[in-house]
């Protein structure tokens, strides 16, 4: 049954954001009511689409080369684009709202929910996407508005570099991605998903092939869901606007990467080589990311590093080949990260932006709502029962204790990380006494902040539950010996936190001091070094090419040897015309011989 | 009988005789004289080719006679441009010697 459903979730934020920037930049009030509007007329869409089966849309032939090369403008509507459409636009539309109290007295209001519009269009796009060219563009979109949202306060010099460092990053894995593309078009013929299935078959010859193909898909996952080594830009993007944060870079885009591995898992699973990458990428960044975030003292860095470890998670259970527990942990983290993010947002805020958590602490008495909706969304995080994250968290390590014990081990520490980092924060910022005078003046954010905040921390905590998640997910199956595996990672849960709590209490600065971590392993100054070194040699030879082929070579050797040319012809000019007339006779006799007698 | 080579030999020996004048004599009128047995030479030559050859019917080709016609038309001009030149060359330098035309040597 063709609906015009599909298309009005996807095209009215774009409407939003082009209404926004051609005609009400200077309404403030006016652009972030037409964009939340947008937003929940997505939203309301997608809810009926959730609800109705064997929905389908109109598909339109964009490019068609003679038949070699189609293209067609068309969606995905399974159980799976269907739930993360309800997701998108859920957790989009609560941030949307809570934008309103967040962005309050922001000069460029419009501007920021033009973008904020121009990325939902975007990611609804990649969400319904049926084939790789289109999933690209939207791709690229995405990466276009979190590099305009992370850049809103580009009059600050962080801001900016981290807009410039987010899009460059991501670019390099995309260019893998595309080029995966191009080499999955070439085997099969088609870029169509549903058409390359069948087709995946014909490549089984070729492991090789499909190695390097699925591991270049792989870059585009690595570039966006922020994996190691790319991982580099997701910390510095923390310089956008909260809700950003919440929106872009814990909830929907990074998990963007992990959604697509999902919808191509047909050419990742092909190769085992593949798959195993994918798994360990997956495994180091969840453990690098745990281990930097204990040393971290940002809230917002924290909190970013915390997504960098679950996606890590994510990445490891697409590597597992299990995308059910892929996308169940996704889910749950959609909820519980974007409310995580919220909360501090509420904290950072009231605090007049601080984001500092040593100026904090004692904040549970003066953001009620906020302290309790963030503790559930920092439970959920490290897994405690019954909250969404324990269930997800749980699925994943099951699955690694069956198929992979090392990553297994790795994963089980890295859930004690993020007990140990989670407490930390919590105990610093929300427990003691305030050490600063904002944070003794602090009081509870307006409803339109803590509204959002409500539901989306009712969604953490029940979201992992099989009644309520099985309604949009395939969950993964629980396997009997499993009892093991949640004793553990409760185990872990405990012991991490517990030696939190026993080193933060009453403290008022960092006791422990490990350089290596705060420094976020050098990732950043390792990247510049690379760059500088490639740049500086990249310059040497293009200096030495130009000062030397092209200024010596080229254009001074040309002249030379046309002045050396010149001088020897000079010779014969003697002036003499008896010696031309020869010369000339000499030549006719020349011409002659060769004509008629050769 | 005289045959065509007979013709082309003297042809080539009357062309032989110009592009000698040409080279050797150091006087300019010298020098045009010569060029204009060169030029009677192919004359020659283009007219003993007519004669000698013969369509179905007995007459001769005229082509090259027609040819030869245009060749003493333009002789005649050269002769007439080249004269002037060597009248003008001989009130500015008053000789008619190659040698000591040499101003635009290098």
């Amino acid at each position: 049954m063709n609906s015009i459903l599909p298309w009005i979730t996807l095209l009215a934020p774009l409407v939003s954001a082009a209404v926004i920037t051609l005609f009400t930049l200077r309404w403030k009030p006016v652009s972030s009511f037409i964009s939340i509007a947008a937003v929940l007329v997505s939203f309301t869409c997608s809810c009926l689409i959730f609800t109705q089966s064997g929905i389908a849309a109109a598909e339109f032939a964009w490019i068609d080369i003679a038949g070699a090369f189609k293209v067609p403008l068309g969606f995905t509507l399974d159980q799976l684009s269907k739930t993360m459409l309800v997701l998108v636009s859920g957790v989009g539309a609560t941030i949307h709202i809570y934008s309103l109290g967040y962005m309050r007295d922001d000069e460029g209001k419009s501007r920021y929910f033009a973008a904020l519009s121009l990325f939902m269009f975007a990611m609804l796009g990649i969400v319904l996407s049926n084939n790789f060219v289109m999933l690209f563009i939207f791709w690229e979109l995405v990466g276009f508005a979190s590099y305009i949202l992370i850049g809103h306060w580009f009059y600050r010099d962080p801001a900016a570099d981290a807009a410039n460092k987010a899009f460059i990053t991501t670019r390099i894995g995309d260019f893998g991605f595309m080029i995966g593309i191009l080499m999955v078009w070439m085997a099969t013929g088609s870029v169509v998903f549903a058409e390359i299935t069948p087709r995946m078959s014909v490549l089984a010859s070729h492991p090789t092939f499909v190695t390097i193909a699925a591991l270049l898909i792989f870059c585009g996952a690595v570039g966006k869901s922020a994996q190691f080594p790319l991982h580099v830009w997701l910390p510095d993007a923390m310089e956008g606007p909260t809700p950003i944060s919440a929106l872009i870079h814990a909830a929907t885009m990074v998990a963007a990467g992990v959604y697509m591995l999902v919808r191509v898992a047909f050419v990742i699973q092909a190769s085992q080589t593949a798959l195993l990458v994918v798994a360990w990428i997956g495994t180091i960044t969840a453990v690098m990311a745990a281990l930097i975030a204990t040393q971290q003292n940002d809230i917002k860095r924290i909190l970013a590093y915390s997504t960098l470890s679950q996606l890590g998670y994510m990445m490891m259970a697409v590597g597992l080949a299990s995308n059910d527990a892929a996308m169940f942990h996704l889910f749950t983290h959609a909820f519980f990260k974007a409310l995580l993010f919220l909360g501090a947002g509420s904290v950072i805020v009231m605090l007049h932006h601080e984001q500092n958590i040593w100026q904090m602490g004692g904040l549970s008495r003066k953001l009620p709502i906020t302290f309790v909706t963030f503790a559930v969304g920092a439970l959920a995080l490290i897994g405690c029962p019954p909250f969404s994250g324990f269930f997800s968290k749980d699925a994943i390590l099951a699955l690694a204790y069956e198929r992979n014990t090392p990553i297994f081990v790795a994963g089980l520490f890295t859930a004690f990380l993020t007990a140990f980092y989670v407490v930390r924060l919590l105990v610093i910022v929300f427990f003691g006494n305030s050490r600063s005078e904002v944070a003794r003046r602090s009081k509870e954010s307006p409803l339109v902040m803590t509204g959002p905040l409500i539901v989306l921390a009712i969604l953490a905590a029940l979201g992992g539950f099989g009644f309520f998640a099985r309604n949009f997910l395939a969950l993964p199956i629980e396997k009997e010996a499993a009892f093991l595996v949640p004793a553990l990672a409760f185990g872990a849960l405990i012991v991490g936190s517990g030696l939190a709590i026993a080193i933060y209490r009453n403290r008022t600065s960092e006791p422990i001091d490990i350089e290596v971590l705060r420094h976020k392993l050098y990732f950043d100054e390792f990247y510049a070094w690379l760059i500088n070194w490639t740049q500086e040699l990249l310059a040497r030879v293009s200096a030495f090419f130009d000062r030397w082929i092209i200024d010596t070579g080229a254009v001074d050797g040309s002249s030379r040897a046309i002045l050396g040319i010149g001088a020897l012809l000079r010779l014969i000019q003697v002036g003499n015309l008896q010696g031309y007339v020869f010369l000339f006779g000499l030549g006719v006799v020349a011409v002659v011989y060769f004509a008629v007698f050769r | 009988m005289v045959t065509l080579g007979d013709y082309l030999i003297v042809s080539g020996i009357l062309f032989a005789i110009g592009f000698a004048g040409v080279m050797l004599r150091r006087n300019l009128i010298i020098i045009l004289m010569s060029l204009e047995l060169m030029l009677n030479a192919a004359n020659l030559s283009l007219v003993a080719f007519s004669r000698f050859r013969v369509n179905s019917i007995g007459l001769p080709d005229y082509n090259a006679q027609v040819f030869v016609f245009f060749i003493i038309t333009v002789a005649a001009a050269e002769v007439a441009v080249g004269l002037a030149i060597i009248v003008a060359l001989y009130r500015a330098r008053q000789t008619t010697d190659v040698n000591d035309i040499s101003s635009m040597r290098f």
